[in-house]
């Protein structure tokens, strides 16, 4: 039952943490707002050109980018540089939890306080843009939330891990940064994965980025795809993620001097 | 049986070092360079249960490495350290139940929330009950006067309430061994006052054992009976406040308005004149001979008033790190 309550202590406070940040919640939203760039760019160029998707498709595909980024927005690497550079961590490491669960509360409870915001802007596109209007499969919805969950999951996980370089670099957000740039061309942020070529998409489908935007968006919009290959993909990366983690934070704390502490 | 036991503590640190300049820049960029800067250096001292213990020392001399080994934020290079019958660094939950570390300059509050939900977030993670968390709270809001401060933002507190709210927070779970890390920085003489009255009554209450390090001699005086000093990473000096006074500052001051002016020559065999400004006289009088020494002035001389008192207890201290030892 501890565990509840402290689960339960940890998402309240952290809601309303995340609630003393109104308007930026809604700049947040709007400034993942890409996906919606790229739907008007690719539903252009759907009109003129020759793709397996039509104009329709890109919209629904990209809202769908839109709903996933939503939730699996993770911010933990900025947060943890900043306890190491700044000493914040020791205070953290006075108290008989591991740190990491402060993140964890952060990140849930901010996707419920962005949830509004998300689900009226998401509105307002389909206010505008009847057409593209549709209701996945039960089946797609149940897989696709279950995709949305692990997607956030693994990205935490690999963003954590990144973010234990800070014990060392003073620096350990160009990491993510760097990653970044596959994560948007990799993961279908950018584009569909169905227009890559045929040997780029055999090579990705092993890495973790399809499965952080492409698998869930698939199973929302209700393009084919293999769902056990892809929760089973998903949970290697995931576990592959937590040993290096692990392995990571226990030199880490060791190399850690309390830096301004 | 002691709560803290160290035995030739010693801390290393690596620091890169960097010329300045664009050409050091370059250097510093393609060919890092490190030296070894050795922050403590075999610290040994035992404090017992109960315990309230000074720890002083110039910026720089170690006192918060030694605190960050005595908590398990840092490992120590080499030496022994055991509080509370555990090894710090292995961070045992057993071992974090029991410790606090309070540093002046450093909050672990929410900022922009009440206080109370970072208290929350405290009991929770030290699986206190609703009913005992209600109870402590109003027993430490009650001891540290912050009835109805504890409902307001973080930001919005002043520095002696947020320093005060800082506290609750760290002793909520009511550590046996508190470290305190200078923790009246900043604050005015009232919140200063409050903090120390609040100290006191702490450790009488529950028992707890105090090291307490600040820049504020007057924390020391009024917590603390016995002192560590440390200088350059090395312990000079562990004993009894009174002791060290009594060492550094053989000699009192005693100043006199007189009836009439007289001459320096005239109250030389008093003890060592300081000044003489016409009427008025500072003298410095060894302690052992103060009573007999005084008995003669006011047989000898038409006295008006007269005082003693010790130097300044920062001048003395100050007079220790100077010197860089004790014996």
């Amino acid at each position: 039952m501890a565990i509840v309550r402290k689960c339960k202590t940890f998402l309240v406070v952290y809601y309303a943490y995340m609630l003393e940040y109104r308007a930026e919640l809604l700049l947040w939203v709007l400034a993942n707002s890409l996906p919606l760039i790229m739907m008007g760019v690719w539903s252009q160029a759907a009109e003129g050109g020759d793709f397996s998707l039509t104009a329709l498709d890109f919209a629904r595909y990209f809202i769908a980018v839109f709903i996933v980024r939503q939730f699996t927005i993770v911010w933990v690497i900025w947060d943890f540089e900043r306890e190491i550079v700044e000493g914040k961590l020791s205070p953290r490491l006075l108290q008989p939890i591991d740190p990491v669960w402060h993140h964890v509360a952060a990140h849930v409870a901010e996707r419920f306080a962005r949830f509004p915001f998300s689900v009226g802007l998401v509105g307002l596109f389909f206010v505008l843009y009847p057409q593209a209007f549709w209701w996945p499969s039960p089946m797609g919805l149940i897989w696709g939330c279950l995709a949305i969950v692990m997607a956030f999951i693994l990205r935490f996980i690999i963003q954590y891990t990144f973010a234990m370089f800070a014990f060392w670099l003073e620096r350990a957000t160009a990491i993510e940064q760097l990653w970044f740039l596959f994560y948007l061309f990799l993961s279908g942020m950018i584009a569909p994965l169905d227009l890559f070529p045929e040997a780029v998409r055999a090579v990705i489908v092993w890495t973790p980025f399809p499965y952080l935007i492409y698998f869930p968006v698939s199973l929302l919009v209700g393009i084919p795809t293999p769902i056990a290959r892809g929760f089973v993909v998903m949970l290697v990366w995931c576990a592959l993620g937590i040993i290096a983690n692990r392995w990571l934070w226990r030199r880490g704390i060791k190399h850690y001097s309390g830096m301004g502490a | 049986m002691t709560i803290i036991t160290c035995d030739h503590l010693d801390k290393v640190y690596p620091v890169a070092i960097k010329e300045p300049g664009f050409k050091g820049t370059l250097s510093h960029f393609f060919q890092r360079q490190h030296r070894h800067v050795q922050a403590v250096q075999a610290v040994s001292f035992q404090i017992d249960p109960g315990e309230v213990v000074g720890f002083l020392g110039p910026n720089g001399a170690g006192k918060t490495t030694t605190l960050k080994m005595l908590t398990g934020l840092i490992h120590p290079s080499d030496g022994q350290v055991r509080v509370a019958g555990h090894i710090p660094f292995r961070r045992h939950t057993k071992f974090l139940e029991k410790i606090t570390l309070v540093m002046g300059q450093k909050q672990q509050l929410l900022w922009d929330l009440p206080a109370l939900d970072s208290l929350k977030i405290n009991a929770a993670v030290y699986n206190i009950g609703y009913r005992e968390f209600q109870h402590r709270v109003d027993e430490l809001s009650e001891m540290l006067s912050l009835a109805g401060k504890l409902t307001q933002p973080v930001r919005k507190l002043s520095l002696g309430e947020r320093m005060k709210a800082e506290l609750l927070a760290a002793l909520l779970h009511r550590p046996q061994v508190l470290f305190l890390d200078e923790p009246t920085l900043g604050l005015d003489v009232n919140a200063q006052v409050s903090v120390r009255e609040f100290l006191r009554e702490y450790n009488q209450r529950y028992g707890a054992t105090i090291l307490l390090t600040s820049h504020y001699m007057a924390d020391i005086t009024a917590l603390c009976d016995r002192v560590l000093l440390i200088h350059q990473g090395q312990l000079i000096y562990d004993g009894a406040l009174n002791q060290l006074m009594n060492r550094f500052a053989p000699f009192r001051e005693v100043k006199l308005e007189l009836t009439q002016p007289h001459q320096t020559s005239d109250l030389e065999q008093y003890g060592e004149v300081e000044e003489v400004m016409g009427r008025e006289a500072r003298l410095l009088v060894r302690r052992e001979d103060l009573t007999q020494t005084v008995s003669q002035i006011l047989a000898d001389l038409q006295v008006l008033d007269l005082t003693i008192t010790d130097p300044p207890i920062e001048e003395i201290i100050g007079r220790v790190f100077q010197s860089g030892k004790v014996t």
